[in-house]
């Protein structure tokens, strides 16, 4: 009989698929595609998100991500950024399936530019209709337990709840919430947006959420491909250090050497 | 000979295009990889095996779209 491994984990399944990977990474934002695809490899990520966009006629159609994304290498994730309002994403996720090569959506309605935080009302509009459709639903949304439980229900297949704003890179503002959302539902959590290195990527996974994604984090450090190593460990050690489970935390000490065979 | 040309809005702006034209035949003109774009014809995807039975019309909307890098 193999003896069991001790670092086994649970398979990372969002809507009937298994993924190798429970840090997906976004495709924004690099100086070049080359620094894209190194940073993407050295991260590890198979899910990697795409944006749909006209293609801009005057310019040759290198700018098209799939010239240097192979859909047999990374699962493509079309999103819906930039998106106001639940029939302006419900259209761009159309337009997303027929360009890619799955059901697959990760669903924003943003109802504020300032902040890019979430309407929630478009969110759970879109989250019924495409659903319905057939699509697999990833909905980035607030860190708001009540919204999270509406969007299960509306049939997302997963729940993205932020960790702060996107691009903000502030780190997870609200731990509780996230670790409130993860216990309630039963849909996969994956933290989406805000992290800014890797210990924040740690805490992330430190509360039991199922995955994590993020771009800017990795697009804007001064060296992408090494912060994208250092975001690969710092999910892995986070995720390990969840299943492992934590010691409690007191407010006092106790020491780790014995009292007996003290000098007297 | 001359050829007719009719007006479409493509991608947000006016474009003259050739009389007769389907959409696989504007692809070919503005050399787009059929199997990289997807094309939206007065709001409606079509799909890329039914792009040369689409005839185009003047005052018809065309989008047409890929994926870029995004988060």
């Amino acid at each position: 009989m193999s003896p069991v491994d001790p670092l086994h984990d649970l398979p990372f399944v969002i809507g009937g698929r298994t993924f190798r990977s429970r840090l997906m990474v976004g495709t924004g934002k690099y100086a070049t595609n080359a620094d894209m695809i190194a940073t993407i490899d050295a991260s590890g990520a198979e899910v990697v998100t795409v944006a749909v966009r006209r293609v801009d006629l005057d310019r040759k159609q290198e700018e098209g991500v799939l010239y240097h994304l192979s859909p047999e290498k990374y699962f493509l994730l079309a999103n819906t950024a930039g998106c106001y309002d639940a029939d302006e994403a419900i259209r761009y996720a159309r337009l997303g399936r027929e360009a890619g090569f799955n059901e697959f959506v990760k669903l924003e309605v943003i109802g504020d530019r300032e902040t890019l935080l979430p309407d929630v009302d478009g969110l759970l509009i879109a989250t019924r209709v495409l659903a319905k459709e057939g699509f697999q639903v990833l909905a980035y949304t607030n860190d708001d337990l009540i919204t999270a439980l509406r969007l299960q229900d509306a049939g997302a297949a997963a729940v993205m709840p932020l960790a702060a704003p996107i691009g903000s890179g502030l780190g997870m503002i609200n731990p509780f919430s996230i670790r409130t959302i993860k216990r309630r539902l039963t849909v996969p959590v994956i933290v989406d947006a805000g992290v800014g290195t890797a210990s924040d990527a740690c805490l992330v996974m430190e509360q039991g959420v199922d995955g994590i994604l993020m771009n800017t984090a990795l697009a804007e450090a001064k060296e992408t491909v090494r912060m994208a190593h250092a975001m690969r460990l710092g999910t892995d050690a986070g995720r390990q250090a969840f299943l492992a489970g934590r010691m409690p935390r007191r407010e006092v000490a106790v020491p780790s050497s014995p009292f007996d065979g003290m000098l007297s | 000979m001359r050829t007719d040309l009719q007006t479409i809005s493509l991608n947000g702006t006016a474009r003259e295009i050739p009389v007769p034209c389907t959409l696989g035949e504007l692809l070919t003109q503005l050399d787009l990889d059929r199997r990289i774009v997807v094309v939206e014809h007065n709001r409606i995807i079509i799909r890329r095996d039914t792009l040369d039975g689409v005839s185009l019309a003047a005052g018809d909307m065309v989008e047409i779209v890929h994926f870029v890098g995004g988060g």
